[in-house]
């Protein structure tokens, strides 16, 4: 099974400027159609289930909105 | 019994040393990708505190306003110059200076190649984006031949206006040099190498192995007139051939620095 991952997003510093939704390699980004940040821009969301936390997203973004997260194994006792 | 269960691990987030504020940038514009690795690279080293950067003219001019550092302000294409008075004033505070190349390579070319002649010990980061972005977008030294700019509407006359330097390229026959590369900031890959060379042109400051500069290959989506993934596409297409990506001089002390 391939990680799990998710991001979230600071809104108030995503311009939508799609290059993000283009590198993403899963294709699970794209911008909020209906939702608008502080500066007017359509911030970028997760739409579906298939992030593997890979970080892709995080590098080409040029304005550091994105947190990216992934689910590793912790063994316990 | 071993118990597996999965918990979330951070990959990755906004850097410390850069400012919590909104930048002027336009939407998919590369320098905020070169201000976060330069901010990544100064948190991994732990040199936040001891950083004293130079800002430029140009759209990097508000640059001091993004780091969460010591900055100061130089004239138009005087950064260089500056850089090496604070660098002899204060030698053990790290300087860089954060140009354009409307500011670098026009009107402040004397005073980089000065600067690297001499050996001053600082560092440039130098975006290079193929135009005067702030102002709209006018055709600058590095323009490449036959690119429509405002000033340049049918193409830059390489007979009229002359052929682009390659600044890398003429800055790495200067004996004072000690680390001189381009990069491009394109894609996910290259992005990660120009992090590294932005670690070592800092790590070459550190040793005091003299001048280091990385130019890295920016998008002004807004200027050329596509979108920001068009625009990212270009500077592969026909930027890169004509500014080759690659390590134009690299002191050989610094291949063996473990990082």
């Amino acid at each position: 099974m391939p990680p799990q991952g998710r991001i979230e997003v600071r809104d108030n510093y995503c311009k939508g400027c799609e290059i993000c939704v283009d590198a993403c390699p899963q294709g699970v980004l794209e911008l909020a159609p209906e939702r608008l940040n502080i500066k007017g821009y359509h911030p970028v969301e997760l739409i579906e289930q298939g992030c593997t936390g890979c970080g892709i997203c995080a590098i080409v973004c040029p304005e550091a909105a994105l947190i990216v997260y992934r689910e590793v194994k912790s063994r316990s006792q | 019994m071993e118990n597996v269960t999965m918990e979330e691990q951070l990959v990755y987030d906004r850097p410390e040393s850069m400012a919590s504020v909104q930048t002027h940038y336009c939407p998919g514009c590369t320098h905020g990708v070169a201000h976060r690795l330069v901010a990544e690279v100064i948190d991994e080293m732990g040199i936040k505190d001891n950083m004293i950067g130079v800002a430029s003219v140009g759209c990097s001019v508000f640059a001091y306003n993004y780091f969460d550092f010591d900055f100061v302000q130089a004239p138009h294409g005087r950064a260089p110059a500056m850089a090496t008075g604070v660098k002899r004033v204060l030698p053990h505070r790290f300087v860089m200076t954060y140009q354009g190349d409307g500011d670098l390579a026009s009107i402040g070319m004397g005073e980089i190649v000065a600067a690297a002649a001499r050996g001053e010990n600082i560092t440039v980061i130098f975006l290079n984006n193929a135009n005067y972005g702030m102002t709209g977008g006018q055709m600058a030294p590095t323009t490449l031949p036959g690119q429509k700019t405002s000033s340049s509407p049918g193409g830059r006359d390489v007979e009229v206006a002359g052929f682009p330097i390659r600044t890398a390229e003429m800055l790495a026959t200067l004996d004072g040099a000690g680390y001189v590369v381009r990069r491009s900031l394109h894609d996910p890959k290259n992005i990660r190498m120009a992090k590294k060379s932005i670690r070592l042109a800092f790590e070459t400051q550190k040793h005091g192995l003299g001048f280091s500069l990385v130019e890295l290959l920016s998008t002004c989506p807004t200027n050329w007139g596509l979108t920001p993934v068009q625009a990212l596409k270009w500077v592969e297409d026909a930027m890169i051939p004509y500014y080759p990506i690659g390590d134009y001089k690299v002191n050989p002390a610094l291949k063996e620095l473990k990082i």
